[in-house]
């Protein structure tokens, strides 16, 4: 059997004094898609960004696909990776910003090529073909050569998806993907991301406040609060009986 | 009352007559009149001895100084640009003795003035009578003697290169951090090292912000260099003061000197311009105009209203 995407457990993270992830355990099976809802400050980003350590964590593990994050293990000791092994890790982890962070100097097609290109080392001409596949399956075949602020929100972080995707990663991390953009651009994301979902299995952690979404794709449903996971279950459950006083509270106010 | 939605109704045309600035014709006057004034004024003083200005602006030793001090400058600034850049890398290093090496360069050429850095390196035989390439505290493979090495030319070079990599670096610096967390993040996230980050994603955003200040160092630089006259560098000012030296025009000459110097910023100052244009790619929805673009649409509104017309601001790239 192969193991799981993500696997957590007990996973800490403090910055300074206040500690933000206090003992996060969970997992995720390949071709999953799993939602993380919660309140801000909950410390659902912050996990996310220790998934492709972005953020060091301070204790516990946590696997991506067997193998540890940011170290590996040989016995009972565990070495700190290089430099160039975080990368190529990273490299198999794509990720999907709040705020789009595409690449203000480069035009949509040119930001989908440049890690294929630069850190997979692929020829050029093949990269360019593929990116237009994947700018035509995010609905953007016409909007090649436009920067980012040429273009709306919605379609920033659809180009934005087209990127992470250029890496062909096993794993897609998505930061409230949703949440910058105007309530009428919302659908269009969304729509791409179920596609990714249903049509290309893709294992998808996703941490949203969008509920509609959730019900309609993910195959379960995290809660997090003040750095924990305190309660879990399929979307039905939390829309229809969540059994925390604190997940009613927090439905009650974001639906 | 009843809305019709379906058809926008016919909207009427606005066709005002244009509010008149009389004001702006009267400053225009006032100042053609104290313009004619000035330049009758030079035109006429024989003392000016413009022949003799003319004699001397395309003279062979003027031409050769602009040469040098030509030389000077884009020496002096490879020099400093490529150190900037190195020391604000340095600067923002995680590992704390690289980035105090930094710290500590910057406060020395900074804090000294740029005449006495040239005056030392023009000295720097008297430390060092000769140097050589080796292992230090082991053998040694070449032997050069300082003077040879070391012409006035040299330590110019040196000294406006090295004071100009301290100001250059905190340029770059401040470019550096204009590029927003994010762009870091995203380059990350997508495999790419800490060098390949720079290089590709933050570096070429940051010039944005670099390039206004480094045209005004190059023009400064431009005119710092006629500093290395005190170590007779033949640039532009010393080949000046050598002429007048032997004729007494001493103000002809300085006049021949600044026509050069103002040829070569205006030079300078049109090259940052498309430079900057060049790195505002993506920065802004429309590139902005080309000076020809602008003066086209000024006199066609002058003495209207300021708006722009906007089919002249159309262009892409």
């Amino acid at each position: 059997m192969s193991p799981p995407m993500v696997k957590a457990e007990a996973v800490r993270k403090r910055f300074g004094r206040l500690e933000v992830l206090q003992g996060v355990s969970l997992e995720v099976e390949p071709g999953e898609v799993v939602c993380m809802i919660g309140p801000s400050g909950s410390g659902k980003s912050t996990f996310l960004r220790c998934i492709n350590h972005l953020e060091k964590i301070d204790a516990g593990r946590l696997w991506v696909d067997g193998d540890l994050v940011g170290y590996h293990q040989v016995g009972d000791k565990i070495y700190e990776q290089r430099d160039a092994e975080v990368c190529r890790d990273r490299s198999e982890i794509g990720m999907v910003f709040q705020g789009f962070n595409l690449f203000g100097h480069m035009t949509a097609l040119e930001n989908v090529i440049e890690a294929p290109v630069h850190v997979k080392k692929i020829p050029k001409r093949e990269a360019i073909v593929q990116a237009r596949v994947l700018l035509e399956r995010v609905g953007l075949a016409h909007r090649l050569d436009n920067y980012p602020s040429q273009l709306s929100g919605g379609e920033q972080q659809r180009v934005a998806i087209a990127r992470a995707l250029a890496m062909n990663p096993k794993l897609m991390l998505f930061d409230e993907p949703t949440s910058a953009l105007d309530p009428e651009l919302v659908g269009e994301v969304l729509d791409v991301m179920k596609n990714l979902a249903f049509e290309m299995k893709t294992t998808m952690f996703v941490v949203t406040h969008e509920m509609g979404f959730a019900r309609e794709a993910a195959d379960r449903v995290l809660m997090m609060d003040d750095g924990r996971i305190i309660e879990e279950g399929t979307p039905e459950h939390f829309f229809d009986a969540p059994s925390e006083e604190r997940t009613k509270q927090f439905l009650a106010a974001i639906l | 009352m009843a809305t019709d939605t379906a058809e926008p109704a016919a909207s009427e045309e606005i066709k005002a007559i244009p509010v008149r600035h009389p004001g702006r014709w009267v400053a225009v006057a006032v100042l053609i009149f104290l313009g004619i004034a000035v330049g009758n004024s030079i035109a006429s003083n024989p003392r000016f001895q413009w022949g003799i200005i003319r004699h001397f602006l395309f003279s062979a030793p003027i031409l050769r100084g602009v040469v040098v001090t030509i030389e000077l400058t884009l020496a002096a600034m490879a020099i400093g640009i490529a150190l900037g850049v190195l020391l604000a890398v340095m600067r923002l290093s995680p590992n704390p003795v690289v980035a105090s090496v930094s710290w500590v360069y910057i406060w020395l050429f900074r804090g000294t003035p740029v005449l006495v850095q040239i005056l030392f390196w023009y000295n720097i035989a008297a430390l060092y009578p000769r140097f050589g390439l080796g292992i230090p505290f082991g053998p040694t493979f070449a032997h050069l003697t300082t003077g040879s090495a070391i012409t006035p030319f040299v330590a110019g070079v040196l000294a406006l290169g090295l004071n100009e990599g301290a100001y250059m670096a905190e340029i770059v610096r401040a470019g550096i951090i204009s590029v927003p967390e994010g762009q870091t993040q995203a380059a990350q996230s997508l495999g790419m090292t800490r060098l390949m980050t720079m290089r590709r994603i933050v570096l070429p955003q940051a010039m944005r912000v670099i390039v206004p200040p480094t045209g005004n160092e190059t023009i400064s630089m431009l005119k710092t260099t006629s500093l290395v006259s005190v170590i007779a560098v033949t640039d532009l000012l010393y080949a000046a003061e050598v002429i007048y030296s032997r004729n007494y025009r001493v103000i002809q000459l300085l006049i021949v000197a600044s026509l050069w110097y103002l040829v070569l910023t205006t030079v300078a100052t049109v090259g940052q311009y498309y430079v900057e244009r060049h790195y505002a790619r993506g920065a802004s929805r429309e590139l902005p105009e080309t000076p020809l673009q602008r003066l086209r649409r000024n006199l066609f509104t002058f003495g209207h209203s300021t708006e722009a017309v906007p089919e002249a601001s159309g262009e892409r790239r």
